[in-house]
This record gives C-alpha cells, sequence and structure tokens, in this order.
C-alpha cells in the first residue's frame, strides 16, 4: 500500500518533469544561431531564398515562437513527437526502433560491470594492502583513467584486425539474414566490443566502490559479531560484510543506468552501434530538432523512471529505508 | 571449584609508536564454573582487550605476545583458526555493548540466530528456526520476533536478541562486554536480571565486563580492576568494595555518584527562564495527497518549567521522554507548537530572525559526544572564538578571551593551536564548556554532557559544571537519563517520561522521598545502591 501510493507519487513528478524538459529543450535548441531550414538547404545544395521560405512555411518555422511551442506541446500530449526534418518519418518510430539497441547494449555492459566489478573489490578487500588489492587497484585505475574511445579503438585493433574473431562494428551481419539462435548469437558477437569498452570503465569504478565499502563494512560490530558466533570467514564476507557494503552500490549504479540509456554517444559512434546515441549524434549535426527533441523527452522519461526504480531496489536491499 | 578458565600471564603488544608498549600486560585471571567474574575498568584500561583474546579475536596488529589462556584445562592460545571457529559460539559465546551495532541490520533476527546454529550444528533452517523461536520466548521475546529487523525492535529486546544468540548452542562462558551501558536504567535492570537468571539456569560461566562498580556489587562472585592495561586488584567482590587495597579502586568507588548529599534548593527570586505549557507534535506519513494514516509522537506535552540564576535544574528522563527535545526547543532548533519561553520576560517562542539570534547568544549548550561536537578540522581557538566574532567581537580581544576562559575550565592556553583529536574525552567536554561560555550565556544548558566519559573524569567535569556555574551566576539546565548524576549537582530535578513531566521537586527531596511510581521505579533500578550507599 505504502510503496503503491508512493509509487504513483513518483509518477506523478515524472510528468512534471517531462513537461519541464519539453519546455526548456525547446528554448535551447531555439537559441543556436540558423534554423533546420537552412541546413536542408545546405545538404540540398543551393541556398535561394524562396526554397528556404518554403521549407519554413511547411515545418512551421515561419509561425511566431508561441504559436510554435504551443503546436508542439499539445502534439507531445497526444503522443506525437513531430517528424523528423532529415528523413521525413514519426520522431517516435525512429527513436523506438533505435531504442532497444541501446537498453541492449546497456545492459549487458551494466552486468557485466557489476558483476566483474563487485567480485574484483571483494577480492582486493579480502586482504588490504596485498599484492592482489594492488593489482586490482592498478588495473581500475588504468580502466578509470583511459579515454573510452581509446579503449574501443585498441579493442578493434586487437580482437578485429590482429586477431580477427570479433566484428569491429555494427549490430548485426549485413545481408546474411540470420534468424532464430543463428542472430542472437550473431548479435550477442557484435555485443561484445562495444559492451566490454563501456563495461570496463563502470567495472572500474564498481571495484573501487565495491573495495572502499568493504573496508568499512569489516570494521562494523556486527561483522565481531559473526565472528563470535563461530561461522567461517567466507560466509562472514558474503553474508554480513558483502550485502551490507553493496547498499551504496545500488545509488551509483541506478544512476549510471540513467545516464546509459541517453545513449552512449561516444561508443555507439566508435562502433557504429545503431542506438540512440548515434541517433543523437546524427541528429545535432543535421540539426534535425524534432529528432533532437524527441530524444531529450524520452530520455528524460526513462531516466525518471530508473530513478524509481533504482529507490524501490534500495528500500528492498535496505530495510531501514523507507519509501516516503 | 575447577577453572574453567585460567589466564596466565597474557600480554598483548600494542603496534609501535603508541602510548605504550602493551594494550595488557602480564594479566592473570580465573573463571570457575558457573561463576560470575567482573573485570572493571575505564577506557583504555585493557578489559576488552583481555576479553578479545579470550575469543580468538583480537583486532588486526595486535597479538599476544606472551602468556597462556586454559579453557577447561586445554590452552588454546595460539591454537588454529579452525579450532577457534569451532569453540566460538558454541563453547564460548559474546555479547557486545551496542546491540543495534552488533546485529547486522539488513538481516531479519530469526536469521541471524540461526546462522549461529547451523554453523555448528548440521540441522536445517526449519529446525534451527523452531528452536530460535524457543529461545527468543525464553528471553522474554516473542516468536514472532524473528520476522523482525533490528531497527524494528527497542533496545532492550535487541539485546535480549543477542543473549538468545549466544545462549543458542548453551555455551559454557559468556563474554557480556558493557551490555547494558547503551540501554536506559530500567532495561539496564532487566537485561541484568536476565542475565543473572540464565546464569544460575544453566550454571554458566559468566565474564562481565563494566566500567560501573554500581553494577560490579549487583552481579560479581569475583572482581578484577584494571589500569593501564594491568590487573591492580582482584578478589572477592565482597571484600574489593569492603575493603579496597589500591588506590586506584578507592578512587573508582569514590567516583561513582551517590544520591545523596544534592545541594539544597536556592531561596526562591524571579526566574531568568520560565516556560509555561510547552508542546511539541512530530507528525509523519500523510500518504499520497495526504490520504494515507498520519502518526503523531507527542514529544512534549503541556511541560513548564522555571529557571534562576545560579540555580542548577536537573531534567531526568530515560529515551524518548523528550528531554533533549525540550533543549531543542528552548534554543529553538526545532519549533515550538504551542507554550511560551519567557526569557528575560520575552517570548522566545514567538521570535524570529534577529531578535532570536541575539537572544540564543545568552542562551548556550554543552553536548553529549566530546568526539562529534566539535569540528575536527578546526583549531581550539577558532571553535572557542567563532561565536563572539559572529556576535562582532574584535578578533584580538576574542582570543585573549579565549586564553581567560580556558584557564577557567582548567586548560593550558597552550591549547589554542591544537586540534580536538589530540585531547582526551574529558578535556574536550572543557573545549565545549569555555566555547559555550565565551558568548557570556546567562543560561546554559548541558545536555548529557558527562555521559561518554569515565567515571574518574565525569566527578571531575561535574565539579568543574558546578563551579562555573557558582563563578559565574549562571542558570543551568542540566540533563541526563543517570539519576546519580543528577542528584550531584542539582538543586531542584524534574522527572519526565513520554514528552511530560511526571515530578519535580528539591533534589534532596525529591531522591529520599520520591512521589511518583515512575520515580521510585527509576531509582530502584539504579544498579548497586543497596550495598554502595552503605
Amino acid at each position: 500500500m505504502n510503496r503503491l501510493s508512493y509509487i504513483a507519487r513518483r509518477l506523478v513528478r515524472t510528468l512534471v518533469v517531462t513537461v519541464a524538459v519539453v519546455l526548456l529543450s525547446f528554448f535551447l535548441i531555439r537559441l543556436a544561431p540558423g534554423d533546420a531550414a537552412t541546413v536542408m538547404a545546405g545538404q540540398a545544395g543551393f541556398a535561394d531564398e524562396a526554397f528556404i521560405q518554403n521549407l519554413r512555411a511547411e515545418y512551421g518555422l515561419d509561425q511566431p515562437l508561441p504559436v510554435q511551442l504551443w503546436k508542439y506541446v499539445s502534439a507531445v500530449a497526444h503522443g506525437d513527437l513531430g517528424t523528423s526534418y532529415e528523413r521525413r518519418q514519426p520522431v517516435l518510430d525512429i527513436i523506438l526502433e533505435r531504442l532497444p539497441n541501446t537498453l541492449l547494449l546497456d545492459g549487458f555492459a551494466l552486468v557485466v560491470a557489476l558483476a566483474g566489478g563487485i567480485t574484483l573489490g571483494a577480492f582486493a578487500a579480502r586482504r588490504p594492502g596485498s599484492a592482489g588489492d594492488a593489482g586490482v587497484t592498478v588495473l581500475a585505475m588504468l580502466f578509470y583513467a583511459v579515454p573510452q574511445f581509446w579503449l574501443g579503438m585498441m579493442a578493434v585493433l586487437v580482437f578485429s584486425v590482429w586477431l580477427a574473431v570479433l566484428p569491429p562494428f555494427g549490430i548485426e551481419t549485413m545481408g546474411a539474414d540470420y534468424t532464430g539462435l543463428a542472430r542472437i548469437g550473431d548479435v550477442a558477437q557484435h555485443m561484445i566490443l562495444p559492451g566490454m569498452t563501456l563495461a570496463l570503465y563502470y567495472m572500474a569504478s564498481y571495484a573501487r566502490l565495491t573495495r572502499a565499502a568493504m573496508i568499512e563494512v569489516a570494521d562494523a560490530d556486527f561483522v565481531k559479531t559473526a565472528r563470535a558466533k563461530g561461522i567461517g570467514e567466507r560466509q562472514v564476507a558474503r553474508r554480513h560484510i558483502l550485502r551490507n557494503a553493496l547498499i551504496p552500490l545500488i545509488t551509483y549504479a541506478g544512476l549510471q543506468a540513467s545516464i546509459l540509456v541517453g545513449g552512449t554517444v561516444l561508443v555507439e559512434n566508435v562502433f557504429s552501434w545503431p542506438g540512440v546515441g548515434t541517433l543523437a549524434y546524427q541528429a545535432v549535426t543535421a540539426r534535425d530538432n524534432p529528432l533532437l527533441l524527441g530524444i531529450f523527452i524520452v530520455t528524460a522519461i526513462l531516466v525518471s523512471l530508473f530513478n524509481l526504480i533504482t529507490d524501490i531496489a534500495y528500500s528492498i536491499a535496505d530495510p531501514r529505508v523507507q519509501l516516503q | 571449584m575447577t577453572a574453567l578458565v585460567a589466564i596466565a600471564g597474557l600480554s598483548v603488544a600494542l603496534p609501535p609508536g603508541g602510548d605504550r608498549p602493551y594494550a595488557v600486560r602480564d594479566v592473570s585471571l580465573e573463571i570457575g564454573t558457573s561463576e560470575i567474574v567482573c573485570i572493571v575498568g575505564e577506557s583504555g584500561s585493557g578489559k576488552s582487550v583481555t576479553a578479545h583474546a579470550l575469543m580468538g579475536l583480537l583486532p588486526r596488529g595486535l597479538d599476544a605476545a606472551g602468556g597462556s589462556i586454559r579453557f577447561d584445562g586445554r590452552e588454546i592460545l595460539g591454537q588454529p583458526a579452525q579450532d577457534w571457529r569451532r569453540m566460538r559460539g558454541a563453547e564460548i559465546a559474546m555479547i557486545f555493548q551496542d546491540p543495534m551495532a552488533a546485529l547486522n541490520p539488513v538481516v531479519p533476527v530469526g536469521r541471524q540466530i540461526t546462522e549461529q546454529i547451523r554453523a555448528h550444528r548440521s540441522i536445517g533452517e526449519a529446525a534451527a528456526m523452531q528452536q530460535a523461536g524457543d529461545l527468543m520466548v525464553q528471553m522474554g521475546l516473542e516468536a514472532a520476533h524473528l520476522h523482525a529487523f533490528p531497527h524494528q525492535l527497542s533496545g532492550g529486546q535487541r539485546q535480549r536478541v543477542m543473549i538468545a544468540m549466544a545462549l543458542s548452542l548453551s555455551p559454557r562462558l559468556l563474554i557480556a562486554d558493557e551490555p547494558t551501558t547503551a540501554l536506559d536504567v530500567t532495561t539496564q535492570a532487566q537485561i541484568l536480571d536476565l542475565i543473572r537468571t540464565v546464569q544460575k539456569e544453566r550454571q554458566m560461566s559468566v565474564l562481565f565486563i563494566t566500567h560501573d562498580f554500581g553494577v560490579v556489587s549487583d552481579l560479581a562472585d569475583r572482581v578484577a580492576v584494571m589500569r593501564a592495561g594491568e590487573v591492580v586488584e582482584s578478589g572477592p567482590v565482597r571484600q574489593v568494595l569492603d575493603d579496597p587495597r589500591h588506590p586506584y579502586t578507592r578512587a573508582l568507588i569514590a567516583a561513582v555518584p551517590r544520591l545523596s548529599g544534592s545541594p539544597d534548593p536556592l531561596p526562591p527570586h524571579a526566574p531568568v527562564l520560565a516556560v509555561t505549557g510547552l508542546s511539541k507534535v512530530y507528525r509523519r506519513g500523510g500518504g499520497f495527497l495526504g490520504l494515507g494514516a498520519r502518526r503523531e509522537t507527542r514529544a512534549l506535552d503541556k511541560v513548564s518549567l522555571t529557571l534562576q540564576r545560579g540555580e542548577t535544574l536537573g531534567i531526568v528522563g530515560e529515551s524518548g521522554s523528550g528531554k533533549s527535545t525540550l533543549a531543542r526547543c528552548i534554543i529553538r532548533l526545532a519549533d515550538v507548537d504551542d507554550g511560551e519561553i519567557l526569557f528575560d520576560g520575552a517570548d522566545l517562542a514567538k521570535m524570529n530572525g534577529r531578535g532570536l539570534r541575539a537572544c540564543r547568544k545568552r542562551i548556550q549548550m554543552v553536548f553529549q559526544d566530546p568526539f562529534s561536537s566539535l569540528n575536527p578540522r578546526h583549531t581550539v581557538s577558532e571553535i572557542v572564538t567563532a561565536g563572539p566574532r559572529a556576535h562582532g567581537e574584535g578578533a584580538k580581544e576574542a582570543l585573549a578571551r579565549a586564553a581567560e576562559m580556558l584557564a577557567l575550565v582548567g586548560l593550558e592556553a597552550s591549547a589554542l593551536p591544537r586540534y580536538p583529536h589530540e585531547f582526551s574525552g574529558g578535556q574536550r567536554q572543557r573545549i565545549g564548556l569555555a566555547r559555550a561560555l565565551m558568548l557570556k550565556p546567562d543560561v546554559l544548558i548541558a545536555d548529557e554532557p558527562v555521559s561518554a566519559l569515565d567515571v574518574t573524569v565525569q566527578a571531575q567535569v561535574l565539579e568543574l559544571l558546578d563551579r562555573v556555574r557558582a563563578h559565574m551566576n549562571l542558570a543551568m539546565l542540566f540533563i541526563t537519563h543517570d539519576m546519580r548524576v543528577a542528584a550531584r549537582i542539582c538543586h531542584r530535578v524534574m522527572v519526565m517520561r513520554q514528552g511530560r513531566v511526571v515530578e519535580e521537586g528539591p533534589a534532596a527531596t525529591l531522591f529520599a522521598a520520591p512521589k511518583s511510581d515512575y520515580t521510585s521505579q527509576l531509582l530502584a533500578a539504579i544498579p548497586g545502591q543497596s550495598r554502595l550507599e552503605a
């Protein structure tokens, strides 16, 4: 009951956030000099003033700003995010086509990062200051510090060019038209390089976070109680230290999940992954305002939902937390 | 009587660079079968280290440097980790000071008990849970509490869970490390009672660690007094209490505050602070659009008091009595729902902004925790002069007065450029007091100022507070859970319970002849009075 009413309140808040995002981004985009008509004219190869005026009329760009805003907001309220200038398709369709790809890549990266990071962190925390701990710390530092695009390029060089074991870009082999299991396998193969490139960075931060939290929790009184009960060290570490150390990790992972759904522009572009990140990049360069606005809105909604999920997960992991 | 535990010549080395080379040195101690032995000592005496050595649970960096510990005739010091693990929980169990911290916050308490049972016996979870439920009932809890998380239980209930867990495998020795220090006095009496009962029933040996001679006189068969890592005196409890040989033992016993000898009430005078009908309600919940159930807690319910210059009024109560909320309301750290706070004729409850700031300066507070109430990154001079400087005093004058003020509270002027961590708990409370006095207050509110301190230090700080009060003609509101401490320093005492004033009167009469049942209960729960008061 309590949880349901909490979720209801949070969904109302999500709506408010979405409206704010729509208004803000509508005006922000118009701060940039020039408009879509000049860009389209440029792409068309000539810049006849009449042609540009025509384009402006076609997309309603010649109308006063408040009118444009009103039209846009009422359309969005009906689930219509407008039509892409460049692709001449409904914005919502384009985004929904790309979104699953991004979610797939991010989900994979997040799971790998969490599993790897927690394992490495727990290993390092077992004996702080030991060679193993130092090794994990140095490795984590390395992945944390190296720019992702460079890591991605090196991964392509090693695994695709030299060893030729993994495909360097795209989401599936073009023209192969695999179906069923074969297709899943093909996509999985394509996912490994971009997924790992993304995951390594986050894995490094999870490893450091887990290590620090575990060392801190290891000093807690209840860990002493656990040892005084005569249970084995492994069980002390897993059930008492790790279980409590993971609570702050949830906040962090939730935050990163929110960042990831916005599309990982760099990694998606390096690996030509057909996700929201590459889409956003293309929309920016093409000055495709409706598409860009649509991405903002969809992302804002998803981020709100991810925050909600994080808070609920937190309240499940830590019974002391009450959803208010 | 054969000794279950025989510790002989135990020494535990401290890492180099400390203030002394040994945590404990040449400690010898025997615990007989079904005997209760108390180790008494102040912080840093090595009493906890001795107990932890007996569990094979010395903190990292500490190792036994010599000596022997025999358990049931067998040498256990230096035995392999596997053997320690098999003993812990099964042969020797331990309970700790703060049961909230000692229980895993994210695991239901039932599972924490079954975990111990199943670590030593090969039985299923359901059977273990059955046993845990029986134990909980024996400890005065309900089987339904098995599913509760620690934060859903009260302090006393949590300690009962800890005891249930410790007894789950019928150990032959129970080590209790200050198990009642964090509890209210009535809860403490119940827990001590429970420990005595189960000890008798099970013919179990108990090693009880405490700083409180009151508890010792109620509980112990034999007692060992420790100071700076060494046992200075040990023997049967009667002998040590009635005829202490070592001067330190005598000092410790003398430092236990008595209920008698309170100062007489002052002749009535116009009050500097008069609180009338003060009420404060904490509201929680409300749910979606305010549709859900609201919970209200009456933290203060029509509380009235008066306080005159030169007088100390004690506010005594257990946790949840509203005594700290009262202090917070008076200096308006919390807003007041109803009632008036007349300070020198002006109503603080209705004041805001600048007027409130000017009045607040004249009401100062000293806090309980000497560690967290001073900013660790500020020097003493910054801490002490920040108040007056915020109220417009020049840096030079403030610094000159700071040196005077430190002298008044018994610290050298050389303390000024140093940081709080360089001082002991008692010294920090002195710094906190100097900070408060720098603003030349009319009223000093002391919220449990000595409850985090060792008894001998406690006596010194109490004496200092009383001296400063007389010297500056301060009106002092002294908040405490400890009636013995209140008796020592207060002219008048007010007993609070669940936000209400239960009883109020001159300290000497109130403690000698309490009018309300609740006050009588509180007095009866104080450990060791019958034997120590004599």
